[in-house]
């Protein structure tokens, strides 16, 4: 039995150092996780508009950048390796560093023990280790630019043998050992964090707190942090296998009789379909482990805007036990082409079919959420409405490549390119962006501008329909992803308008991001006041005062009485009731 | 400048009230979001209308052809009724200040929770089970016909090599350790099969009408095999012999594009396929044999 330790969060430190730094209060390192992932997101965001630079204009010269990456962009126009490490670095950061911090790490943290009841995690050590050995990681990732070679350029999934021998790929070189590092680094540390979720979602829920008392948002980040568990592992054993076949002569992923560079490979034996097996055992769950968390915070969203509780409380749980054991089995849709068993492809194609239903049982439940209600579009709801939108053509768009068959000409297309970044790139980005107005005020105590945020949202919203509508359709032309330039290939010349549509969106998606850090900074130091509820929720993070104290509950943790979704109860005084007040008759349903 | 910035930033807190008061309130934004949710679908059509795949060149490639086009179809029209669904919502109820329906029965949601249920087994898992397997089973499962041409291609970074058997019909074996210049793919001189082995640099010369098994070889790293007008594409993985088959039904010059990162140059690793007819065919080969 584990004692409980929900009565003594560690004493509250003083010193500047242990306060803000090395602090193991949940709070200070949630903002530190989303704080990390903004900056992250700044490097990531800025390479993918060079790689737009790039796709739209080939070959065009920019002086200034030249003297900014003097090895990559040798007087100001763009190598190929160079362009290779943008999507590389891009997709790299994007999906570890920027949301996966953020949402999983950073509100996740923020958000667990306050909604539960609890004063800390579990483990709240643990928890400051785990931030800090994403520091390291991130600073390696980062570094990777600086050495020679550059970073590395085989592409976030990292397939051997470009990855695994030095001399396939200029970014091979020490660029990807540095990868592999802090990916194995980053994997250490996500597990240590979805281990401190389960404990401290099972173990310390305040009293009353039942499993189906609580909000979506810890439902749906533990099933990220349990999918995480399981999956995860793999790759960081996968990375350190690769890190031994760079340096310690082993042939896990390299074959023999391999002629590269003018030179015979000295391995023998392994395969690179292991290694793809390895990394998609990872990073199928991994959408999930992003998507399931953006999800669940749309639904607290939309519940505190209707006014009403979501539909489907019970479906939406339901649907997630089983979406999180389908996700383990599903990797293989993304090797169908790959050159393994076409049994294998079949059982893969059902089962990914399969997976559409609970996935679409969620999707109803989000659009069902909207019925009856009395829509308050702030920017809050806008982004959520927003996110029930990107679902759903992201997710239609995914039964195009479930299916092996279609997959066959689509695979490794820019439809694919379309449909990742609808799911992983938008859903999650809009829920982020959701989130972070709507706990802003609760997280430092002053509310965001609601103009700016309305004008950041309708820029996103255009600026991301442009940047990935479109390029589903190119797919459908044939047009594959990954390439520096399409210049080399009469089928692909007509496609170069579409590019530049393209470009023009994601600078306004740019932009709209910057009017985003402004807002968020600004209202960091000069928003107006936030009262302890400002949007009349339900849940217990409402019912403390903003910024919550060190240990979140001024005197006894809190005791809850009802769900986490009393909203408009008939008979109530006002249009929501919050968990903690005791029952008069108005109970969440049986 | 600092108007501007007064009109932005003063006196607009983000909060609950702030959705029904203000110049650009709650309703506007409603009629905004659902005109949105609409343009969509009709922007997707619009989108498809000029951007769909090259005009199909072999016998399977309809067989997938139908697939997509099933599931353009299918899954289109559950895009426009979600959106169009989503559209009325937003509008619809961003237009009433109480709420007109709050919980439903355990009994409502479940039924309301068949509809996707039954809707994707039927659209998402029969249409690969009706459309899907059948195809993917004649391209990656049945066995290719017996009087089916054997034509061996070998990635390198970034060029295409092609190797045709000759007259006795067998590939010469290869090992890395004769690989030269004139020798790039390495064959064995020591081995008679391979004395006719005719190897052709770049270019895929194939009969129209025949059967075409491909046998997939990389020298280096991954390479990804695409014929867009074929509708064939298999990765090529180092190590491994991967054979596909397909019927080229039309005659004329495709591109051949590398779908599978392989290095810098991936970009440019272009290679021609000319499908002629069987007599040209023959006679080409006739030519270029010693």
């Amino acid at each position: 039995m584990i004692p409980t330790p929900i009565g003594n969060a560690t004493p509250h430190a003083t010193g500047f150092w242990r306060r803000y730094i090395f602090s193991a209060d949940h709070k200070v390192i949630g903002i530190q996780y989303y704080l990390t992932a903004m900056a992250m997101a700044l490097v990531a965001g800025a390479l993918a508009l060079l790689m737009r630079i790039q796709l739209t204009w080939p070959g065009i010269r920019l002086s200034w950048l030249g003297k900014l990456f003097p090895a990559g962009m040798p007087g100001g126009v763009m190598t190929p390796e160079f362009y290779l490490s943008l999507i590389t670095m891009h997709g790299t950061l994007m999906v570890f560093f920027v949301i996966s911090l953020a949402l999983v790490s950073g509100f996740g943290n923020y958000l667990i023990p306050i909604q539960i009841g609890a004063r800390d995690m579990a483990y709240p050590f643990l928890n400051m280790l785990s931030f800090w050995l994403v520091v390291p990681a991130c600073l390696i990732m980062l570094g990777s630019f600086f050495v020679e070679g550059g970073a590395a350029a085989a592409g976030w999934t990292a397939y051997p043998p470009l990855s695994a021998l030095p001399q396939a790929v200029p970014g091979s070189g020490w660029g990807q050992t540095l990868w592999l590092l802090a990916m194995a680094l980053f994997i250490v540390s996500f597990t240590m964090g979805g281990l401190n979720y389960v404990t401290t979602i099972l173990n310390l829920r305040t009293k009353g707190m039942s499993m189906m008392r609580l909000p979506l948002t810890v439902w749906t980040l533990f099933f990220a942090a349990v999918l995480g568990l399981l999956t995860f592992p793999a790759l960081t054993a996968a990375a350190i296998m690769l890190l031994f076949d760079r340096h310690f002569g082993t042939s896990f992923f390299v074959p023999g009789g391999l002629f590269v560079g003018g030179e015979i490979v000295p391995h023998e034996g392994g395969t690179p379909l292991l290694w793809q097996h390895l990394f998609w055992f990872l990073g199928h769950p991994e959408v999930y482990v992003l998507l399931l968390p953006a999800v669940g915070m749309t639904f607290d969203v939309l519940a505190a805007f209707t006014r009403k509780p979501v539909f489907g409380y019970r479906l939406v749980v339901i649907s997630l036990i089983v979406l999180t054991a389908l996700s383990v089995v599903v990797w293989g849709h993304h090797m169908f082409v790959s050159g393994m068993s076409p049994y294998l492809g079949e059982f893969f194609t059902i089962g990914t079919m399969l997976i559409t239903v609970p996935s679409a049982v969620i999707g109803l439940c989000l659009i069902a959420s909207l019925w009856g209600g009395c829509l308050r579009l702030t920017t809050p709801m806008l982004f959520a409405i927003g996110v029930i939108a990107l679902f759903g053509t992201g997710g239609f768009g995914g039964i195009f490549l479930g299916n092996a068959t279609s997959d066959i000409f689509l695979h490794g297309s820019y439809f694919v390119v379309g449909h990742f970044h609808f799911m992983i790139g938008g859903v999650t980005l809009f829920a982020m962006f959701a989130a972070t107005y709507f706990w802003f005020p609760k997280m430092f105590g002053r509310s965001m501008n609601e103009r700016l945020g309305r004008i950041h949202f309708w820029l996103s919203l255009i600026g991301f329909y442009g940047m990935f509508l479109g390029m589903h359709f190119l797919g459908l032309n044939g047009l594959p992803r990954r390439y520096y330039a399409f210049t080399q290939f009469e089928i692909l010349k007509p496609l170069q308008g579409m590019h530049l549509w393209i470009s023009i969106s994601s600078f306004l998606f740019a932009a709209a991001s910057f009017l985003f850090l402004f807002n968020f900074f600004w209202s960091l130091a000069r928003g107006s006041r936030a009262a302890r509820n400002p949007w009349e929720a339900t849940t217990l993070e409402w019912t403390v005062r903003s910024p919550p104290p060190h240990g979140n509950w001024e005197a006894e943790p809190p005791q809850v009485h009802r769900w986490a979704y009393e909203y408009s109860a008939p008979d109530a005084a006002r249009d929501f009731t919050p968990q903690t007040v005791e029952p008069d008759g108005a109970m969440a349903p049986k | 400048m600092g108007v501007i910035f007064n009109i932005l930033m003063r006196n607009h807190p983000s909060t609950l009230a702030a959705a029904t008061t203000g110049p650009l309130q709650g309703r506007s934004h409603g009629l905004l979001l659902a005109l949105f949710c609409l343009l969509v679908p009709f922007l997707c059509f619009l989108f498809w209308k000029q951007h769909q795949p090259p005009p199909v060149a072999s016998e399977h490639g309809a067989g997938i052809d139908l697939m997509i086009n099933y599931l353009l179809a299918a899954v289109g029209g559950l895009l426009l009724v979600g959106h169009a669904i989503l559209a009325w919502f937003v509008w619809r109820f961003s237009r009433q200040d109480r709420v007109t329906f709050r919980l439903a029965t355990v009994r409502t949601e479940w039924k309301w929770a068949l509809v996707p249920v039954v809707l994707m087994l039927l659209v998402a898992e029969g249409g690969v089970l009706v459309f899907g397997v059948p195809v993917w089973k004649k391209f990656y499962v049945a066995k290719a016909p017996a009087n089916a041409l054997t034509v061996e291609v070998t990635g390198q970074q970034f060029v295409w090599h092609f190797r045709y058997p000759g007259k006795d019909g067998l590939f010469g074996r290869t090992h890395v350790k004769f690989i030269d210049d004139d020798n790039v793919l390495g064959l064995d001189p020591t081995d008679a099969a391979g004395r006719d082995d005719l190897i052709v640099n770049g270019q895929l010369r194939l009969p129209v009408n025949r059967p075409v098994r491909l046998r997939l070889r990389s020298k280096d790293v991954l390479h990804g095999f695409f014929l867009p007008s074929q509708r064939v594409r298999q990765d090529i993985v180092p190590g491994m012999l991967i054979e596909v088959w397909f019927v080229p039904n039309q005659a004329g010059q495709f591109e051949i594009l590398c779908t599978e990162l392989c290095g810098l140059g991936h970009h440019m690793m272009r290679g021609l396929l000319q499908v002629m007819p069987e007599r040209e065919f023959e006679q080409w080969l006739n030519q270029n044999h010693s």
